[in-house]
């Protein structure tokens, strides 16, 4: 091994990361996040449509692989004349995609509050959407914590896929320095490292938060 | 607090007729029932005698087949919404209107009434304090201070004012209990519904929700009240209704119902719970 090419690459490798792919993670998830509370909204509606377009919507999603969703986007979506730069590209299907499996989550969790809880609601008078919106969602967010934390590390994960259509985030980084010295087994496993440390780093907290928010919770 | 002379003995809840089926099970067969102003039912029988679906379907919590709830005018709408000051009936029975037509009359039952929960139900994501003032300041747009300042007479009232910032997960199921009838107080309902109030406590807390409800009953609250807590039914309601497979088999004063009732049914439920004891 060669340390010194270790050490070398561990800069832009970082910067990579900081550039690349948690922003990159960081922006997918919020948005990601908005979408799938829309559409977990959708799902648990009793208009059949709106409740079946965000079923559909899931499915879609969830039946098909993130990197043929990313490359539609980037590399389809031109031959009808919708052109998009890598990084608007890596964040729309990471979005959507984050869309799809954090609605599933929200849904559950809205679905796990007790019926009772709606029902004290009512009792103070609250309409349908001021209990989602105050009693039964402040739940479900607690309650929401350890999936989401899990889909958000897969998401730190799945970011490296964005290499493939050109956006420059950690692990392009890493092979465009493998290419170079021909160093494949210690820049990928640089990489690896990286990522791992990532996604030790946030199941502590993840572990953290849970703890605190499981008491807030309707049992 | 609500005055307790009250001269012309007007009904704040009447009921007609309610009939509730939930698939071929038939719960409530045609149900009557008047509440007199600042009087107290008790609605006792055995489980799955339809008690509990009455007292939701005066909360708007279920919708009934058939008949009709009226409630009186009330004497001061916290909420503003309007017509409050007239009385309203509900026609389950009439032809179904839209959705959001029903939404509304369920609104308008629960404006006028207010449900104590057998488990209890307080947002445990909210501080004792918080749950209180939810449905006051959010729902009947009440300033926050005055809504905070009842809302901390009350809780002082059962003994929980240093309790106020706590959350529900710290409490006794007793304590939670008292809250969870705070919280109805708040709402300055005309009528109090409770359901089941003491059936999920342990039996050493029971007696101190009792005693508040106790309380509340001597101050004029008109109220109807599930229970299996016979003595205290005996000691609290003016008229105990005694319910079997969804209908209303006999009424009438507590003690005459309790002590001597008349009908078969009757006798056998009430000596069967006073054997328990």
């Amino acid at each position: 091994m060669d340390f010194n090419l270790f050490w070398s690459s561990l800069g832009p490798l970082l910067l990579g990361a900081i550039q690349g792919t948690i922003p990159l993670a960081l922006a997918s998830f919020a948005l990601g996040l908005l979408l799938a509370l829309v559409v977990a909204i959708m799902r648990i509606s009793s208009n059949k449509l709106v409740s079946g377009l965000g079923r559909v919507y899931v499915s879609v999603i969830r039946g098909t692989p993130l990197l043929v969703q990313l490359f539609v986007i980037f590399y389809g979506l031109p031959a009808v004349g919708v052109k998009i730069d890598p990084w608007p590209s890596a964040i729309i299907a990471f979005s959507l995609n984050v869309g799809g499996y954090a609605a599933e989550v929200i849904r559950a969790a809205i679905l796990s509050v007790p019926r009772g809880q709606w029902e004290a609601g009512h009792m103070i008078g609250m309409s349908r959407n001021q209990a989602l919106l105050r009693i039964i969602l402040p739940q479900a967010a607690r309650v929401s914590v350890p999936p989401l934390s899990n889909t958000f590390i897969s998401l730190v994960k799945d970011t490296s896929l964005a290499s493939l259509i050109l956006v420059t985030e950690m692990f392009r980084v890493a092979q465009q320095v493998a290419a170079f010295s021909q160093e494949f087994m210690l820049l990928y496993l640089e990489a690896a490292a990286i990522y791992w440390v990532i996604c030790l780093v946030l199941s502590t907290a993840q572990t953290r938060v849970e703890k605190r928010l499981d008491r807030y919770v309707a049992h | 607090m609500l005055p307790t002379d009250k001269l012309p003995v007007e009904p704040v809840l009447q009921v007609r007729g309610l009939s509730k089926s939930f698939g071929s099970n038939q719960v409530l067969r045609g149900i009557d029932l008047e509440v007199p102003r600042g009087k107290v039912v008790a609605l006792i029988g055995p489980s799955g005698s339809g008690k509990t679906t009455i007292l939701r379907s005066l909360n708007g919590l279920e919708t009934p087949d058939a008949g009709a709830v009226t409630m009186g005018a009330r004497d001061a709408a916290p909420s503003g919404r309007k017509g409050a000051e007239k009385p309203l009936t509900v026609d389950f029975g009439a032809a179904s209107p839209s959705k959001k037509e029903r939404a509304r009359q369920l609104a308008a039952l629960r404006d006028r009434s207010a449900m104590v929960f057998q488990h209890y139900n307080l947002f445990p994501h909210k501080t004792v304090l918080e749950n209180v003032i939810e449905g006051p300041v959010y729902v009947q747009k009440r300033p926050r201070a005055e809504a905070v300042a009842e809302a901390e007479a009350l809780l002082a009232r059962v003994g929980l004012l240093e309790k106020k910032d706590a959350h529900p997960f710290e409490l006794s199921g007793g304590q939670q209990q008292r809250v969870g009838i705070v919280r109805a107080l708040a709402l300055k309902p005309q009528l109090l519904l409770f359901d089941e109030p003491t059936s999920a406590l342990d039996p050493e807390l029971v007696d101190d929700v009792l005693a508040v409800i106790k309380e509340l009953a001597e101050e004029g609250w008109t109220m109807v009240i599930v229970t299996h807590e016979l003595a205290f039914a005996r000691q609290t309601a003016d008229e105990v209704v005694f319910m079997d497979d969804g209908v209303v088999v006999e009424r009438g004063p507590a003690s005459q119902v309790l002590r001597n009732p008349k009908e078969e049914r009757t006798q056998a439920f009430v000596r069967r719970l006073l054997h328990e004891i």
